[in-house]
């Protein structure tokens, strides 16, 4: 596979999200905002591509037995270090995402690309793959948050764009947008419109 | 002081439910729900694990990990919170492992009945996010032992409920992109929204 596909691969053809069903958890929780949700991308791609790195690194020293440990031990430290690193740069952003940062140890889109990919790969392509996996992830949150603060708050990044009623603008904020059960109407439509477009992707027969 | 505990108990199943309220364990919670039968297996092995998992670290956070619990070592400025991720995942990882094994020997229908799902737990985030949500709020030991029952019981109930209704479902005729996993997400977002009508509700 050419170093392009790795990359670009999973953001449609195969998504980590919409296709794979993985790390779905946190994907939902902390798109209320683009700010936070564009960190919580930019912790997860890091952590993929370099969870995915040393594991590719060391795989051929990994005992099969104990390997789930193993990366999980490297998961969880590389997660601490994304942590601490939030606390004391992005205070107010980490307050927001709350516990959802530590839950990227049990994303399986980390778990899942060290135990799937970077396990039989070497360290360079596993590398791509975990930023192309990353990305994939990225692009239904952002996806997700947009929609959700625009029609939720009428605000993008905290800037109005369409000022509320309120405040003494046109539009009325939709505060469904704002809870939970909206995240999984729009997923649930990201995926619709993605399978509409690509085909192949639709499972299960009539 | 009951009034507080089944409050509590109450808040953690239906108001701050796991998996429709915070959206945690959603892998194999989409993954597990095409059967009642499974569905249920996963539930009660999640509500066993979590209830004894989340009081354990809340002792080890206790007094281990809190700035200054480590006084009585002589180390009164220590502040460990920041290994709490790694403990607690070690923890779920090892309670895991033990509570596997003392079920093949003494419980081997339990055991065979919650077959593969006893080992998927460990990386199930409703269980790490059980223990992150009790450090967060900063629960008392007993008050520990309640929450985890409880959002235990929460998340078992989510998984059920939408197991039946994916039962169901299997008749109906879905648009060919929504079938799978995107009417699954409809139909969660569909129970969230029923769950919300719980929001508010205090004992």
């Amino acid at each position: 596979m050419s170093l392009k596909k790795t990359l670009f691969d999973p953001i449609f053809n195969n998504n980590p999200i919409a296709l794979q069903v993985l790390g779905i958890c946190s994907a939902l929780a902390v798109t209320t905002k683009m700010e936070t949700t564009l960190v919580m991308c930019m912790a997860v791609i890091i952590v993929t591509a370099f969870s995915n790195l040393f594991v590719s690194i060391i795989r051929n020293h990994i005992p099969s037995s104990i390997r789930i440990i193993v990366q999980m031990t490297i998961i969880a430290s590389l997660v601490i270090v994304t942590d601490q690193v939030l606390k004391a740069f992005f205070y107010d952003v980490s307050k927001s995402l709350s516990v959802y940062v530590g839950l990227i140890i049990t994303n399986c889109i980390v778990m899942g690309r060290a135990e799937g990919f970077a396990m039989q790969n070497g360290p360079g392509v596993s590398f791509l793959d975990g930023i192309g996996n990353g990305l994939g992830y990225s692009i239904v949150l952002i996806f997700v948050a947009f929609f959700r603060e625009l029609l939720g708050s009428g605000k993008l990044f905290g800037f109005s764009i369409l000022p509320l009623v309120n405040e003494g603008g046109f539009y009325n904020g939709n505060g469904l947008m704002l809870l939970a059960p909206s995240a999984f109407f729009l997923i649930g439509f990201f995926i619709w419109g993605l399978r509409t477009w690509k085909k192949d992707q639709v499972v299960g027969e009539k | 002081m009951t009034g507080h505990y089944l409050n509590l108990f109450i808040k953690s199943i239906f108001i701050e439910n796991l998996a429709l309220a915070f959206f945690l364990g959603m892998c194999t919670f989409l993954a597990v729900s095409k059967k009642v039968k499974t569905a249920m297996g996963l539930g009660v092995a999640v509500v066993v694990v979590q209830t004894i998992t989340v009081p354990t670290n809340n002792l080890i956070y206790n007094y281990l990990l809190k700035e200054g619990a480590l006084s009585r070592f002589g180390f009164p400025d220590v502040d460990l919170t920041f290994l709490g991720l790694i403990s607690y995942i070690g923890v779920i990882a090892a309670m895991v492992q033990i509570l596997e094994m003392i079920l093949d020997k003494y419980v081997p229908s339990l055991y065979n009945a919650l077959g593969i799902f006893l080992p998927l737990i460990t990386v199930n985030c409703a269980i790490l996010g059980g223990s992150l949500f009790m450090v967060e709020r900063d629960y008392s030991f007993p008050e520990s032992v309640v929450y985890g029952f409880g959002s235990g019981v929460g998340w078992a109930l989510a998984i059920v409920a939408l197991a039946g209704i994916m039962e169901k479902l299997k008749y109906s005729n879905i648009p060919d992109g929504l079938r799978g996993l995107g009417i699954t997400f409809i139909t969660v977002g569909l129970m969230a929204l029923g769950f919300l009508a719980f929001s508010g509700i205090s004992l």
